[in-house]
């Protein structure tokens, strides 16, 4: 039950739903955050504009050396789809990583990135796979979108259309659950492109970031071993019932380790 | 207020509901459909899990709006000419429900499941369980019920 009144709008394309936009507006990508967020009165938006169903928002194209997929399209679309899978499989990996079968159901790509929670799934891969994120005004690499906890570069009333992933070499993410909510305690995306390795790590720390020890080291050696010994440090690192921040820092070798085996037999 | 037309069940219903009114909240109160269940209300437990236009979401994480011509189906609508719907005859047959609370979004996934071809062995209709929980804890004959009713379907 949503405990008070708002205002609900379901545009038919875009242009609509950014003139709907006003200050205390929420855009409604998939909902799975957002509904549950509001019960709980951490977000109480006077206006919902509904972006869910917008056909130019549901895409997915493979071909050349990208992957481009509309912001609107659900994750279990994304994680079954054969030209993901074909082009990218860690990225369709991803996303059956997220959540359950039901939120895969409706959950979506860009509503994951511009909410940015620190334990999500996809801002490993956007990172990882150095993709570039676009909006009803900008492109945005993905290394300028993560700001911090649940902040990104978006601004109000900017809507995310689609993301462009750069076909790599080899990639892998392997995530560490929390038993309970399965939510990530580490999750580390590692991507080898021809431009070099990236190594983006999630659900660690307030806000997804990159180890550029373990990618200089990757870059000479790609192997589970040049990771294995390189530590993050434990300052800034969640800790909480859950894990402290020394043990969320030593997953971070361990699945970082282990997205390189990954890798290496994909 | 937004006018809301849809199908439930097979049959088409149009109602004028408050802008936030859930999905779950409009199948129980406005059309007395309670067999869809509310347990933990924060998209968690999977009580309340219903099939919109044929994927199996949590009704309690949606607003009746976003399912605007919509083709839903409840528990209710699962059994056809008083017969029950193999996955709900495969529960009764294996005892795949205790108190029985969590029984008709287990059943709404189940069939989703097996439609999706992943009820090929008790390992993974655990993973694909992951979003309903059993406060009895009786997954073992919930897993069961899923493995006969996939044989019986043909789909495993």
């Amino acid at each position: 039950m949503i405990p008070y009144q708002f205002t609900y709008h379901r545009p038919k394309s875009l242009a609509e739903a950014e003139k709907l936009f006003s200050s205390d507006a929420k855009f409604l990508a998939g909902g799975q955050t957002l509904i549950p967020t509001m019960k709980m009165r951490l977000a109480s938006p006077s206006t919902l504009i509904d972006i869910s169903g917008l056909p130019e928002l549901s895409f997915i194209r493979a071909g050349g050396d990208a992957v481009v997929i509309g912001a609107g399209t659900k994750h279990f679309d994304v994680a079954n789809s054969a030209d993901v899978k074909r082009a990218i499989p860690a990225l369709a990996h991803t996303a059956e990583e997220i959540g359950d079968p039901a939120v895969r159901y409706m959950g979506t790509l860009g509503g994951s990135l511009a909410n940015n929670d620190p334990a999500a799934d996809y801002p490993a891969a956007a990172l990882g796979l150095g993709a570039t994120i676009k909006t009803t005004n900008r492109s945005i690499a993905a290394d300028d979108f993560f700001t911090g906890m649940f902040s990104t570069a978006l601004n109000d009333g900017e809507i995310i259309t689609e993301v462009s992933f750069p076909v790599p070499e080899r990639a892998a993410y392997a995530k560490f659950p929390n038993p309970a909510s399965r939510y990530a305690m580490a999750g580390v995306f590692v991507a080898k492109t021809k431009h070099g390795v990236r190594v983006a790590v999630t659900g660690a720390a307030p806000c997804v970031f990159r180890v550029k020890e373990m990618e200089a080291a990757l870059a000479k050696n790609f192997t589970p071993d040049a990771v294995a010994k390189i530590s993050v440090p434990a300052d800034g690192m969640n800790s909480d019932i859950h894990g402290s921040a020394e043990y969320r820092a030593h997953l971070v070798s361990v699945m970082a380790r282990r997205a390189v085996e990954a890798a290496l037999k994909s | 207020m937004t006018a809301v037309s849809l199908t439930v069940n097979g049959k088409p219903v149009s109602a004028d509901v408050e802008d936030r009114t859930l999905l779950v909240y409009f199948l129980r109160e406005h059309l007395r459909l309670t067999g869809t269940h509310i347990g933990c209300d924060t998209s968690q437990c999977g009580a309340c899990v219903v099939h919109v236009n044929g994927r199996a979401v949590k009704s309690c994480t949606m607003f009746v709006a976003q399912a605007e011509g919509a083709n839903v189906t409840t528990i209710e609508g699962l059994a056809k000419d008083g017969k029950l719907h193999p996955v709900q005859e495969a529960f009764r047959e294996n005892h795949g429900l205790q108190c029985g609370f969590c029984t008709p979004g287990m059943i709404m996934s189940a069939v989703d499941i097996i439609a999706r071809g992943r009820a090929t062995d008790r390992q993974t209709i655990r993973e694909e369980l992951e979003g309903n929980i059993c406060r009895c804890t009786g997954y073992h004959n919930i897993v069961s019920s899923i493995e006969d009713a996939a044989k019986k379907m043909g789909a495993a």
